[in-house]
């Protein structure tokens, strides 16, 4: 039963062969079970979840299934909630309860779902191991010594172990699509654009993208189709963004006439040979599936994590200001004066990488380097972008492998902050870009998953989920479950 | 060898929109503190702010009124720094590409006329406020101005003396209260300026120049800016330099202080602001905002001249204020006969009693349709212009027409001759020894007669009939 | 490259101790030393890019939608009084 998609539940909900009670007393009774394993959940009211879904079942009696109707969702720590904390998985915002929803977390009320509970994420979404987390690392269900990427890392591990069908990330660097890679699932980062940012603790605005992370490319549809859409209240949320035909696009079964574009910058020495052979070997599949494989280049790639680490630093820097101490979050004991209460506030409450990166943005901004650092980033952010239009000239779809390796052990890198920086370097550019990106598991290296990354011209959502669909369909990745956490499971 | 005072200004208006800069929090004037915040001006985690249609339009209009470009592409910028009435610990404001640039204003010099270039005019929110007055050891913080929409308008260095900036300051003024942009309260904080002032010897380079903060009257303004040339020039004559610094004045002990911190020089670290695309506004718009523009101060003082044949003086009293505008020609649709008797009677008795009585046109117990009739009631000829007053003064205190104070006071003008011609023989029985006297050449005793009629009847006798009669009844 | 990661710490308003001081500093050094790679970039001529998409702003119209909900918003505030936040002293 937990292993089963959002698709398959609510068809056996549609069919009265379960309850939203019964599915949520099923993953709770997963989520007590596993989760003191996983440290996957920062957060969960088991009898809040309860009354969710007793108002669900009610609600369908009444008036029907919404699109969601009685279907748990886990979210995201970085999602503003107001029933239950937000923590951001920062002591700064320790206790902290925001007064009001998150735009999607309104859109996923209104479509019917429960939410499950608050997910383990890197603090700040600032990490690509969930190590930085204020409240633990979360484990990786296929290795509990691994990291489960980062750093929507225990939306990953929580849909991996299924303590939750189905879960809501943010994507500023590849905080969606790393981790799905690493832990095993699918993962949809939208264009920037297509979904609300209110309500989302902002890392870096001009990156940060919420999407799903599912059991299949279906799943990820249904979900990003119920929170995306225009938000008045967010002025970069796109009010004329084309429509894509969520459900319909995941109907296709081959690949006839799709030009995949293959960079050859994403394949490279240093990455894993596993999952370069996992990755060629997908490639192989969708050409026998009747897609046509184009050598490209993407000249500039080599310079996003570069550009990427000024970028997001600097609007983190900023972003971060907010939390002072004077009107929410966390104000040190007994300030001394003024000063004394940003400082030591601060301090205690920020960890070592937050504080790295606010570092970071506060000097690449600091006067007399804006040209060289900032400015600079923001043009080869150009460039990057450029890369990509040129790129989509010659192909539909790009595909590449989502991270250079499979899941680290816990503490491998957390010494060197530049070499975990680096593990993004496949993820990174496709913000930059604001385009959708897409990974999917292709491949299994070592007991660990691996994933395989689809990125489309912005707006084209509908042309990743047709090729991940189809991909997905004549390979068995996507239903392989992490061994541990299936005892007792009945298929 | 002489000394040249070098000022640009820097005015900080408050615009008079209902909401806030990003967010629908009322900008109403004195609510409880923090009533008026919302998670977005409250800056609150993952809170966006979507800007307000209205403040665009008044700062397109404010820079049409000063000549100036309007860039159809500008661009949000924060400006990063940490205080406690700053709640995001940025300000969104406009650095890199404003919304106006290159404009001018004219401004009264002597008998002439100087021109103020305007560098720039950007829009951007308003911080809350620190209240430290009676606490010890604490700062209370409200934020509700916290996000309120300002206008920068940011002078060139083109002023000479405080003089020359308080023109400047009190054209700008009439004028953003003119277009309706701003109430430019100075005691609301709705106009506040700081002031860039450097001396140098004339014709050499600009000098190092110190920043005034905290100037929120006229008359500081000009006392400040004065100390600080005085200050400049001192140190410089004593041998000494002037830094680069803002200064905070301190109206109370009329000097000034350096306001240099400990803890660091500013540095802003402005760049784009992420949660705002470009601010895009098209020619048409902008067209269609010209369209709607009102007369300006020196287009109305022009035409009072022109049409109502008004003296420069009342001309410029009258288009002190949009108010007062609009009221006068009110004055003159009602009482079409003699413009400049309205412009007489509104800018020196209506006004002036106002003054005295602390009130402004808008709540003034006469209304323009009053006054008219007071008026008529001269120009009947039903009263003298000296009891006029007096009926005014009474209008003013009990908000009756002017008919009713007359009626009431039985204050009508006696015109009547066989009346007039029986009071001038009384005064005559009661004064033979002057009667002899006036006609006997002693033509200066003509006064002391009219004087005793107007008296005898309480100054109601019509002045001209009275002369007129005694002449001819003084003969016989 | 040499940072004085004291001074961005206090732009940033984080106490740095001196041993996360000797530290950090190092690190950012490193993070900036390799961020220096875009130099080798030839940007001339090339527009900056801020937002993703070429988009405008969207405005608000000017309307009064919210009301006071100042008690609710300082439950989470550290130190309140009488609807006020309270802070040390700031000395202007």
């Amino acid at each position: 039963m937990a292993y089963r998609s959002l698709t398959e539940l609510a068809d056996q909900l549609e069919r009265g062969e379960t309850t939203a009670v019964e599915l949520a007393q099923q993953y709770l009774a997963r989520i007590e079970a596993h989760n003191p394993t996983l440290n996957a959940f920062v957060h969960c009211d088991a009898e809040h979840v309860l009354a969710q879904a007793e108002a669900s079942d009610a609600y369908r009696a009444k008036h029907g299934a919404r699109a969601m109707e009685g279907l748990p969702i886990a979210v995201k720590d970085i999602f503003c909630t107001s029933d239950g904390p937000t923590q951001c998985c920062s002591n700064i915002l320790k206790g902290y309860h925001a007064p009001y929803d998150a735009h999607v977390i309104t859109r996923l009320k209104e479509a019917g779902a429960v939410l499950v509970g608050k997910t383990n994420m890197d603090e700040f979404a600032m990490g690509s191991s969930n190590e930085t987390s204020a409240f633990g690392s979360c484990r990786n269900p296929w290795h509990t010594d691994c990291i489960p990427g980062g750093s929507s890392g225990g939306s990953a591990a929580a849909v991996a172990a299924a303590l939750t069908p189905a879960a809501l990330g943010t994507d500023t660097g590849g905080s969606i699509r790393q981790p799905a890679s690493l832990c095993g699932i699918t993962g949809l980062k939208p264009t920037y654009g297509r979904v609300s940012r209110r309500g989302i603790i902002a890392f870096a605005s001009s990156l940060d993208q919420a999407g799903a992370m599912t059991r299949t490319v279906r799943d990820a549809a249904l979900l990003t189709g119920t929170i995306s859409g225009h938000d008045p209240a967010d002025a970069t949320s796109a009010a004329d963004a084309p429509d894509v035909d969520w459900l319909a696009a995941c109907e296709t079964r081959d690949m006839q006439g799709l030009r995949i574009g293959r960079p050859k910058e994403y394949f490279i020495d240093g990455m894993d040979p596993g999952v370069r052979a996992a990755v060629d070997a997908a490639l192989e599949q969708c050409k026998a599936l009747g897609a046509e494989i184009v050598d490209i280049s993407l000249p500039h790639t080599q310079y996003a994590v570069a550009a990427y680490y000024v970028i997001a630093p600097s609007e983190a820097s900023a972003n971060l200001s907010r939390y002072d101490g004077v009107r929410f979050g966390h104000r040190c004991e007994h300030p001394e004066d003024l000063l004394d209460m940003y400082t030591r506030s601060r301090d205690e409450g920020f960890g070592a990488e937050v504080k790295r990166r606010i570092l970071t943005g506060a000097f690449a901004l600091s006067s007399g380097y804006y040209d060289a650092y900032y400015l600079k980033a923001q043009q080869v952010r150009t460039l990057i972008r450029q890369d990509f239009q040129q790129a989509f000239e010659q192909v539909d779809v790009i595909a590449t492998p989502t991270s250079p390796v499979p899941a680290f052990r816990i503490g491998e890198k957390t010494d060197d902050p530049l070499t975990m920086y680096l593990s993004d370097v496949f993820t990174i550019a496709v913000n930059l870009a604001g385009l959708p990106g897409l990974s999917q598991p292709c491949g299994m290296v070592d007991g660990l998953p691996a994933g395989l990354q689809w990125i489309a011209p912005a707006w084209q959502e509908g042309r990743l989920l047709a090729a991940a669909a189809a991909y997905e369909a004549a390979t068995p990745w996507h239903q392989q479950t992490p061994a541990d956490f299936t005892a007792g499971e009945q298929a | 060898m002489s000394w040249e005072v070098v000022i640009g200004l820097e005015v900080h208006v408050q615009v008079n929109t209902k909401t806030k800069a990003f967010c629908g929090c009322s900008t109403a004037f004195g609510a409880e503190p923090n009533t008026q915040t919302c998670p977005v001006c409250l800056g609150m985690p993952g809170q966006l702010p979507v800007l307000n249609a209205e403040a665009v339009q008044k700062t397109i209009l404010t820079g049409l009124a000063i000549n100036a470009t309007i860039n159809l592409e500008s661009r949000f910028d924060r400006k990063n720094y940490f205080y406690p009435d700053l709640p995001k610990g940025y300000q969104i404001s406009q650095f890199a590409v404003p919304l106006v640039e290159k404009g001018y204003l004219d401004i009264p010099v002597g008998d002439g006329e100087k021109r103020i270039g305007i560098t720039r005019i950007h829009m951007e929110e308003d911080a809350g406020k620190s209240m430290h007055e009676g606490l010890e050891g604490v700062s209370h913080i409200d934020l509700n101005r916290s996000g309120v929409p300002l206008m920068e308008i940011v002078s060139e260095p083109d002023m000479r003396s405080a003089d020359e900036a308080i023109a400047y300051l009190k054209q700008l003024h009439q004028l953003i209260r003119f277009l309706d942009v701003s109430d430019g309260d100075m005691e609301k904080g709705q106009f506040r300026c700081d002031a860039n002032v450097s001396v140098r010897r004339p014709g050499e380079p600009f000098g190092t120049r110190a920043e005034l903060k905290n100037l929120n009257s006229f008359r500081f303004i000009k006392q400040a800016i004065e100390y600080e040339a005085n200050r400049q020039i001192e140190l410089i004559e004593d041998g000494g330099e002037v830094v680069q610094e803002t200064r905070l004045f301190d109206s109370a002990k009329g000097e000034s202080r350096s306001m240099r911190s400990k803890e660091e020089a500013h540095d802003y670290r402005y760049f784009p602001e992420p949660d705002l695309p470009p601010l895009r506004v098209s020619a048409e718009e902008v067209a269609a905002i010209r369209a709607g523009m009102p007369e300006l101060p020196g287009q109305l003082r022009q035409r009072f001249e022109q049409e109502y044949g008004l003296s420069a003086y009342d001309a410029d009293v009258l288009t002190q204020t949009r108010e007062l505008a609009t009221w006068y020609e009110q004055l003159v649709a009602a009482h079409p006969k003699d413009p400049k008797r309205c412009a007489n009677w509104m800018a020196n008795e209506l006004l002036g009693r106002l003054n005295e009585a602390g009130r402004d046109i808008a709540d003034s117990p006469v209304n323009a349709q009053a006054l008219a009739g007071l008026l008529d009631r001269i120009e009947d000829g039903t009263i003298s212009g000296k009891i006029a007053k007096d009926v005014l003064d009474a209008m003013m205190a009990s908000g009756d027409s002017a008919d009713a104070v007359i009626e009431a006071k039985g204050l009508k003008q006696v015109s009547d001759t066989g009346a007039i011609d029986a009071l001038i023989r009384e005064v005559m029985a009661a004064n033979p020894q002057q009667v002899e006297q006036y006609r006997n050449g002693r033509d200066k005793l003509f006064g002391f007669f009219v004087g005793q009629v107007m008296k005898a009847t309480r100054g109601q006798a019509n002045p001209a009939v009275v002369n007129q009669r005694l002449k001819i009844l003084l003969q016989d | 490259m040499d940072i004085d990661v004291k001074n961005v710490a206090m732009l940033a308003r984080i106490r740095l101790t001196d041993a996360e001081a000797t530290e950090l500093g190092p690190q950012l050094e490193r993070i900036v030393g390799y961020v220096e790679q875009l130099a080798a970039v030839n940007t001339e001529g090339v527009t900056a890019t801020a937002h993703p998409h070429d988009m405008a702003m969207p405005l608000r119209a000017d309307v009064v939608s919210n009301t006071n909900q100042r008690d609710a918003l300082q439950t989470a505030a550290p130190k309140t009084e009488s609807g006020l936040y309270v802070v040390p002293k700031v000395i202007e």
